[in-house]
C-alpha cells in the first residue's frame, strides 16, 4: 500500500498543478484584459463585438495551431502565412477559369500539401535547418501567390456557391462557422497531441532528437508529417479566407507567422522543442486578438496594436523565466541556454 | 603566512530544499596536487564553485594565499589567482587558441588587435606545455584534451597559484590523460597547488599527494595517498566496506547456445568486425576511445549504415534498415552519451520510460495513461529505482537511477539482447554496483548482455569474454585466465600476444 505522503508526491494535487500551469495564468490575464476593457467601454460584451473577436481568432489560429506543431518538433515554420496565400489565390484562380470550386479546392490542398511535402524532407531528409528552409518557402509559397495574380487581388464575387461561402459566413446555433471550424481543429489537435501516440513522437523528436533516434523512433517520418500537417492547416485558412472574403489576394495572411509564433510561445510553447500545448496557443491567439479588440473599443489608435502585441509577448517570456528561474525549467532557460548552478 | 594556500574553514552551503555542503573544510599546500573525492552529490562541485567564484557559500571562510576573500564571480576569483577548469570546457570553438587564452586581454597596437603579438606569446604559453599545436589552430579543429591544455594554459597565463581541475580525463584516452599528467607534474614543479577532482582511484593515486573525501555533502577526512589504500579512499567515501566489487560471474552458460552472430561486418571505421554472444553470457568491449566499440554496436543495431556484413539473431539472418527493425527483432542499444541521446531531460520518467513502446501502451493509435503508468511502477519497482515519483521530471534523478530508467524502458520490450555502452559512466560508486549486479541479472534470466567500457577493472570485472578492439579491427577475444589489464591493453594498443595468449 502507498502511503499518504507517497501518493501526494506521485501526484502533485490537481488545484497546484491547475495554477502551476501557463494557460491558466494566460487565462487569467485574458479575464483581466476583458475587465478593463468593459470597464472603459461596457459595449466590449456586446453580442457583435464577440462574434467579431471570435471570427478575427479564427484564421491566425488556424496556423498558431500549425506553428504549436512545428515549435514542438523543434523546429519552426515561417512559411504557413504565404502557404494560405498560395491555396487561396490557387483554388480562385481555377474557380474564375470554370473549375468546380470543390475541385479547385482539392487542387489547392494538394499544392499546400506539396509544399509541406518539400519543408518536411528538406528538414529531415535533406538536413537543412527549418528555419531557412520554411522561409525559402515562405518566398516561394507567396511568390506563387504573386505570379498567379500578378499582384493584384482576384475578384471571385458572384462566382462562388452559397455552399461553399457558407463555411466562413455562415452560423450555426449562432456561433459564426469561421470560428466553429477552428474550434473543431483545437478540440481534434487537442485529442490527438494529448492521447495519440503518433503525437507523442513529437514531443520525444522535440524533447531530445537522438535520444528518439535511439528508441526506434523513425525522426524523419515524424518531422515529415509535421510540416505535411502544417501546410494542410495552412491550405485550410487559405479555401476559409477566400470563401470569408470572396476575393483571393496574394497579400493575404502577411505576417501571420510572427503572430502565430507569439500565441505559441504565450500559451507555453518553448521555442527548443519538446514543451507546449494546443490550449495555451488557442488562449495565446485570443489574448491577442481580445487585447486588439479592447485597444479598438477603448479608442486608442490602432497603430498601438503591434507595439502592445510585442509587449505581451516580452512580458510573457519575462515571467515564465522569472517564476521558473529556480527550477531551471523556464522557456528562457531553454532557449538562452542559461544554466542554473549544478551540483556535483 | 599559514602552512597552507588555500583554506576553507566552515564552509556550508544551503540551495533550495537541500543542503549541499555542512561544514566543511579544506586545506591545500602550495605546490601540492591535492585530490578531492565524493560520490555524485557529495558538494564536491559545489565547494569548487565557491571557492571559483561561481556562487557564494551561505557560512564559512576562504583564507587564499594569508588572506580571507570572498570572490564574487569566476573574473574575481581569477584575479585573485584561482584558475578554474571545468569538466565541460568552456572555450570559443570558432576562435584560435591563442584568441582563446588571451580572451578579454589581447595585446594591442593603438586600437587594433596585435596579432603577431598575440601569436608570439601564446605559442610561448603553450611552449610550457609542449604543445604539438599552433597558437593560430582553430579550437573546433582539436582534440579534447588539446583543448583542455589551452583552457590549463589560460589560467596558468593568468598567473594563477591554484588551478582547480574538474574531472579533467573523463573524456581523455589513457595516452591523453599520461600526458595531462605530465602537464599536471610541471606546474606543480613550478609551485603552482591543483585541486584535482576525480572519480577514479588509479589517477589519484598516480598524480596526487593528498586526498579530502566528502560524502553526503560533509568532510570525512584527508590522508596522504602514499599512506593510503583505494580501498581506504572508497570506504570513507561510501562509509561501507564494498568487499567484493563485482558480481560472481556465470558458470553455466552453454558454449552452444548462440544468441547473436556478427560476420565480417564493417561500416566507416571499422572494418571486418565477427563476434559471438551467447544466451546468459556478458561479453566485454574493450579498447581506447576511437577504436570504434560504439560504432560496431551501431552498426549492428542499424543506427549507423554499414557497408558489409551479416548479422544472426538466433540462428536467423537479419536485415535491418532502421534501428526499429532491430528493436522490434529483440536488439536494444543504450547509449554511452546519456543525457544528449538517452534521456528526453525535459519529459517525466513515465514518459522516458515508454517512449521506445508506445504500442504497449496504447489502444490503436490512442495512448493509455493507466497502461503507461503501469509500464514505469512495473520496472520501477523491479529495478528498485529511487525516485519521488513516475509524474517528475528524469532530470530530477541521479545519474545511476536514470540508468536504471533507461534500462527499464527497453526491458518492457523483452529484448534478446541488451547492449550497454558505458554503462556507468557519470555514476556514483555505489550505484556502479547496482548497474553491475543488474547486468548480471539480466544476463542469468536469458539475455545476451554485451558491454563496452573504457574502465579496465569494470569491463574485467563484469565479462564473462572479453572483445577488444583496436583502430577499426577485432584484435582479440579474451577468455577466463587471459583476462588481465596487460592483455587488454597490449590488444588494445595494437601488439601482438604471444600464441599461447591468444584465442580466437
Amino acid at each position: 500500500m502507498k502511503t499518504k505522503q507517497e501518493k501526494s508526491r506521485a501526484n502533485p494535487g490537481i488545484l497546484r498543478r491547475l495554477f502551476a500551469q501557463r494557460e491558466m495564468s494566460v487565462f487569467l490575464i485574458i479575464l483581466l484584459v476583458v475587465a478593463i476593457a468593459v470597464v472603459v467601454n461596457p459595449k466590449f460584451m456586446q453580442l457583435s463585438n464577440i462574434k467579431s473577436i471570435a471570427i478575427s481568432v479564427a484564421a491566425d489560429g488556424l496556423l498558431s495551431i500549425g506553428l504549436t506543431l512545428a515549435l514542438i518538433l523543434g523546429g519552426i515554420e515561417l512559411s504557413v502565412g504565404g502557404v494560405a496565400a498560395m491555396t487561396c489565390v490557387i483554388a480562385g484562380d481555377l474557380a474564375l477559369k470554370g473549375v468546380n470550386i470543390w475541385l479547385a479546392c482539392l487542387a489547392a490542398i494538394v499544392a499546400g500539401g506539396l509544399c509541406g511535402l518539400f519543408n518536411g524532407v528538406m528538414v529531415s531528409k535533406v538536413g537543412l535547418p527549418p528555419f531557412i528552409v520554411t522561409l525559402s518557402m515562405m518566398n516561394l509559397s507567396r511568390g506563387v501567390a504573386f505570379i498567379i495574380t500578378t499582384g493584384s487581388p482576384l475578384s471571385v464575387s458572384g462566382t462562388l456557391p452559397d455552399s461553399f461561402r457558407f463555411l466562413a459566413t455562415g452560423s450555426v446555433l449562432g456561433i459564426p462557422m469561421l470560428f466553429f471550424i477552428f474550434f473543431v481543429v483545437t478540440v481534434i489537435f487537442y485529442i490527438l497531441m494529448k492521447k495519440s501516440n503518433a503525437c507523442r513522437n513529437i514531443y520525444y523528436v522535440g524533447s531530445n532528437e537522438n535520444a528518439a533516434k535511439l528508441s526506434g523512433i523513425n525522426v524523419d517520418k515524424v518531422k515529415i508529417w509535421v510540416y505535411v500537417v502544417i501546410a494542410l492547416l495552412s491550405s485550410l485558412v487559405g479555401i476559409l479566407s477566400l470563401a470569408r472574403f470572396n476575393v483571393a489576394t496574394p497579400e493575404l495572411s502577411r505576417g501571420a507567422e510572427t503572430t502565430a509564433i507569439s500565441a505559441a510561445v504565450i500559451g507555453g510553447t518553448s521555442m527548443t522543442g519538446g514543451v507546449g500545448g494546443i490550449i495555451g496557443t488557442f488562449l495565446g491567439i485570443f489574448l491577442l486578438k481580445i487585447v486588439d479588440s479592447a485597444l479598438v473599443m477603448m479608442d486608442i489608435s490602432v497603430y498601438w496594436q503591434d507595439f502592445v502585441q510585442g509587449a505581451i509577448l516580452v512580458i510573457a517570456v519575462t515571467i515564465d523565466y522569472m517564476s521558473h528561474r529556480n527550477s531551471g525549467n523556464s522557456f528562457l532557460h531553454r532557449v538562452v541556454g542559461i544554466k542554473r548552478p549544478i551540483r556535483s | 603566512m599559514s602552512e597552507y594556500l588555500l583554506e576553507a574553514r566552515g564552509i556550508t552551503k544551503l540551495f533550495p530544499g537541500t543542503r549541499a555542503l555542512d561544514q566543511v573544510q579544506l586545506q591545500v599546500k602550495p605546490g601540492e596536487v591535492h585530490a578531492l573525492c565524493g560520490e555524485n552529490g557529495a558538494g564536491k562541485s559545489t565547494l569548487m564553485n565557491i571557492i571559483g567564484g561561481v556562487f557564494p557559500p551561505t557560512e564559512g571562510e576562504i583564507i587564499f594565499d594569508g588572506k580571507k576573500i570572498a570572490p564574487r564571480n569566476p573574473k574575481e576569483a581569477q584575479d585573485l589567482g584561482i584558475g578554474f577548469v571545468h569538466q565541460e570546457l568552456s572555450l570559443c570553438p570558432h576562435l584560435t587558441a591563442a584568441e582563446n587564452i588571451f580572451i578579454g586581454r589581447l595585446p594591442r597596437k593603438g586600437s587594433m588587435i596585435d596579432f603577431k603579438r598575440l601569436w608570439e606569446e601564446a605559442d610561448r604559453v603553450l611552449g610550457q606545455f609542449n604543445a604539438n599545436f599552433a597558437s593560430t589552430a582553430v579550437v573546433s579543429d582539436l582534440t579534447v584534451s588539446e583543448r583542455q591544455i589551452i583552457e590549463i594554459a589560460k589560467s596558468v597565463s593568468l598567473n594563477c597559484k591554484l588551478l582547480i581541475l574538474d574531472e579533467p580525463t573523463s573524456s581523455l584516452t589513457e595516452k591523453e590523460t599520461t600526458r595531462l599528467f605530465q602537464v599536471i607534474r610541471e606546474l606543480k614543479e613550478k609551485g603552482i597547488s591543483i585541486l584535482y577532482i576525480s572519480h577514479r582511484m588509479a589517477e589519484i593515486f598516480e598524480v596526487c599527494d593528498r586526498v579530502t573525501v566528502f560524502k553526503d555533502g560533509t568532510y570525512v577526512t584527508t590522508m596522504e595517498t602514499s599512506e593510503c589504500t583505494a580501498d581506504d579512499i572508497i570506504k570513507s567515501m561510501v562509509g561501507r566496506e564494498l568487499g567484493n566489487m563485482y558480481p560472481p560471474k556465470s558458470s553455466h552458460i552453454d558454449q552452444d547456445d548462440i544468441i547473436l552472430k556478427v560476420e565480417h561486418l564493417t561500416g566507416e571505421i571499422f572494418k571486418n568486425v565477427s563476434f559471438t554472444l551467447r544466451r546468459g553470457e556478458i561479453l566485454g568491449f574493450a579498447g581506447l576511445v576511437g577504436a570504434g566499440r560504439s560504432e560496431v554496436m551501431r552498426g549492428l543495431c542499424a543506427i549507423d549504415p554499414t557497408s558489409g556484413g551479416q548479422v544472426f539473431l538466433e540462428g536467423s539472418a537479419c536485415s535491418f534498415h532502421h534501428y526499429r527493425d532491430a528493436v522490434n527483432a529483440g536488439i536494444c542499444y543504450l547509449t554511452e552519451d546519456r543525457k544528449n541521446q538517452g534521456l528526453f531531460l525535459g519529459m517525466s520518467i513515465k514518459n522516458n520510460m515508454s517512449s521506445a513502446n508506445l504500442k504497449g501502451v496504447s489502444h490503436g493509435i490512442w495512448l493509455d495513461d493507466g497502461m503507461e503508468k503501469d509500464l514505469a511502477n512495473q520496472y520501477v519497482e523491479q529495478l528498485a529505482i529511487k525516485l519521488p515519483g513516475i509524474e517528475y521530471p528524469i532530470s530530477s534523478l541521479s545519474g545511476g537511477n536514470q540508468q536504471k530508467c533507461l534500462v527499464g524502458k527497453w526491458l518492457s520490450l523483452h529484448p534478446k539482447v541488451i547492449i550497454m555502452d558505458e554503462p556507468t559512466r557519470g555514476i556514483d560508486v555505489g550505484a556502479k554496483r547496482e548497474i553491475h549486479n543488474l547486468l548480471r541479472n539480466l544476463a542469468e534470466s536469458g539475455m545476451g548482455v554485451i558491454v563496452v567500457s573504457s574502465e579496465l577493472p569494470e569491463v574485467i570485472g563484469v565479462s564473462d569474454r572479453i572483445a577488444v578492439m583496436h583502430e577499426g579491427d577485432l584484435a582479440g577475444m579474451l577468455e577466463g585466465e587471459d583476462i588481465t589489464e596487460e592483455n587488454i591493453m597490449k590488444l588494445a594498443s595494437g601488439e601482438q600476444l604471444g600464441v599461447k595468449e591468444l584465442r580466437e
